[in-house]
């Protein structure tokens, strides 16, 4: 089954074309639409053609880490809901959806995106902690990117609850956004024999030979990478990679 | 105590807005979304597939089971821990049992049928809408039906019986929260659960307002079902 659709994806690329119809380089079309969750700090829902997720972000005031005791900490969550897919299952979270939160928590944390020094409250004592869940309605491919996207946006959504020192009041909403430095667009890009994708539907995702996941920040300096799949790649290749990433991120950076 | 207005200014017999769509997630056999007020749900069916492990299957007839969960960011005040917990299983039970009486699964022995039910935002009234959303997704799935469930809450707050409860008066001193399922045709009730203390004249009313609601829960739930099939309104 996979041999077959492999070879598929292998001859229409080699005519410049995909299975959908789209160029290489091609994204379906990306939608953003915020304050999705009432409840939540900030929320965003992201769709990239049928894949559709959504992301919410929590603030809770903890006790700093003590290697950190001047900053405000981070975290993000990926639920591969079994609602989402035929393929996901309820339970505990799959090595898959750790693979995504943690790709996702370290474009976010590598490019300091969060001034978590600006959360602080006491050194040593008190500071914020931004929890970000992401869920995912329905899995028709690339949900790296769309999960990275929604989490961005979530967080530029975001403004901290009411609190007064003591306490968080969740039902007083401050118009005070989370300091942010920069936004880092996490996408993925996928190698099949010699070309470069972006943006696979469910189909491609089960063919292709190795992939990376790298930020792209505004001045296309790049902040984390993450490489997949069973083959490896040349230099060449991944100074190929590199290139379309910088240029594509372009793409998700104008739908925020 | 007189409970004189309701925080969203609703009448004590009004329902919140309603909103529902069906086919809302292409990867599920068959999927709806359903809103009322700020409780959102949606629901996504998986199957008749084998059910898995493989000593729960039953040779007579497929199995309905129900799977809620709030998402992490949902809930009024702290982040909710994922996973499953007490009430989360508890609710999928009675979700399960709301829905039993309406599905005819005979025809699909040792097999499973999945419920998926999740809610990105919520303000009381999370299982009603789960059930609404449930209802609509399986007759979405094409599983073989004899109805549609909808459900709502009703209750009491200080001297008034009202419908729809938001959290705030889920949520009040000495309120009662009564969850409701009907079938929409017999009004026969499938899921009935109460928190709080009532007279049984308070209960029938309070069970009165929820069948009156009832009928303008499955116009909307009907009315999505023939979008989805794309049958004209008559």
């Amino acid at each position: 089954m996979h041999e077959e659709i492999k070879h598929n994806i292998h001859s229409l690329l080699s005519k410049g074309t995909r299975l959908d119809g789209r160029s290489a380089s091609d994204f379906r079309p990306v939608s953003i639409e915020y304050d999705v969750a009432h409840n939540a700090e900030g929320s965003a829902r992201v769709r990239i053609g049928e894949t559709e997720v959504i992301a919410g972000v929590k603030m809770e005031v903890m006790k700093p880490y003590p290697d950190t005791a001047d900053q405000g900490s981070l975290m993000v969550n990926v639920e591969l809901l079994a609602l989402s897919s035929p393929d996901f299952e309820a339970g505990p979270p799959s090595g898959d959806a750790i693979e995504l939160a943690r790709v996702t928590d370290r474009a976010i944390r590598e490019s300091k995106m969060i001034d978590l020094h600006k959360l602080c409250v006491t050194p040593g004592e008190k500071a914020w902690m931004v929890v970000i869940d992401v869920c995912t309605v329905n899995d028709a491919g690339n949900l790296f990117d769309a999960i990275a996207l929604a989490a961005l946006a979530a967080v530029k959504n975001a403004t901290f609850p009411g609190f007064d020192g003591e306490k968080i009041d969740y039902h007083e909403k401050t118009d005070k956004p989370l300091p942010l430095q920069r936004l880092p667009i996490s996408l993925t890009l996928y190698k099949y024999g010699k070309h470069v994708l972006v943006d696979p539907t469910q189909d491609e995702e089960l063919a292709y030979d190795s992939r990376l996941t790298v930020a792209v920040l505004e001045d296309g300096s790049l902040a984390s990478m993450q490489k997949g799949g069973d083959e490896a790649f040349s230099i060449d290749d991944l100074s190929e990679i590199l290139d379309v990433a910088v240029e594509k991120s372009q793409v998700l950076r104008t739908a925020l | 105590m007189t409970y004189e207005k309701r925080s969203d200014g609703r009448r004590f017999d009004e329902l919140r807005p309603i909103a529902a769509k069906v086919g809302v997630i292409p990867r599920a056999v068959g999927s709806a979304w359903f809103k009322i007020g700020k409780t959102e749900a949606y629901a996504a069916v998986y199957g008749p597939r084998e059910m898995y492990p493989k000593f729960l299957q039953d040779p007579l007839k497929g199995c309905l089971r129900c799977h809620y969960n709030m998402m992490p960011f949902s809930g009024s005040g702290e982040r909710v821990r994922p996973g499953s917990n007490r009430r989360s299983k508890e609710i999928s039970l009675v979700m399960e049992r709301a829905l039993r009486p309406v599905v005819d699964l005979s025809q699909f022995p040792n097999a499973v049928v999945d419920v998926f039910v999740e809610l990105p935002q919520t303000d009381a009234g999370t299982r009603c809408a789960g059930i609404c959303a449930a209802s609509m997704a399986l007759a979405d799935a094409g599983i073989p039906m004899r109805d549609l469930v909808c459900a709502v809450s009703a209750g009491k707050v200080e001297d008034k019986i009202i419908l729809d409860l938001m959290y705030d008066e889920d949520s009040a001193e000495e309120g009662v929260d009564i969850p409701i399922a009907m079938l929409a045709n017999s009004k026969e009730i499938s899921l009935l659960q109460m928190d709080g203390m009532i007279t049984k004249k308070d209960l029938m009313k309070a069970i009165d307002l929820a069948k009156k609601a009832v009928d303008e829960i499955c116009d909307v739930q009907k009315t999505a079902l023939k979008e989805r099939f794309n049958v004209a309104e008559h």
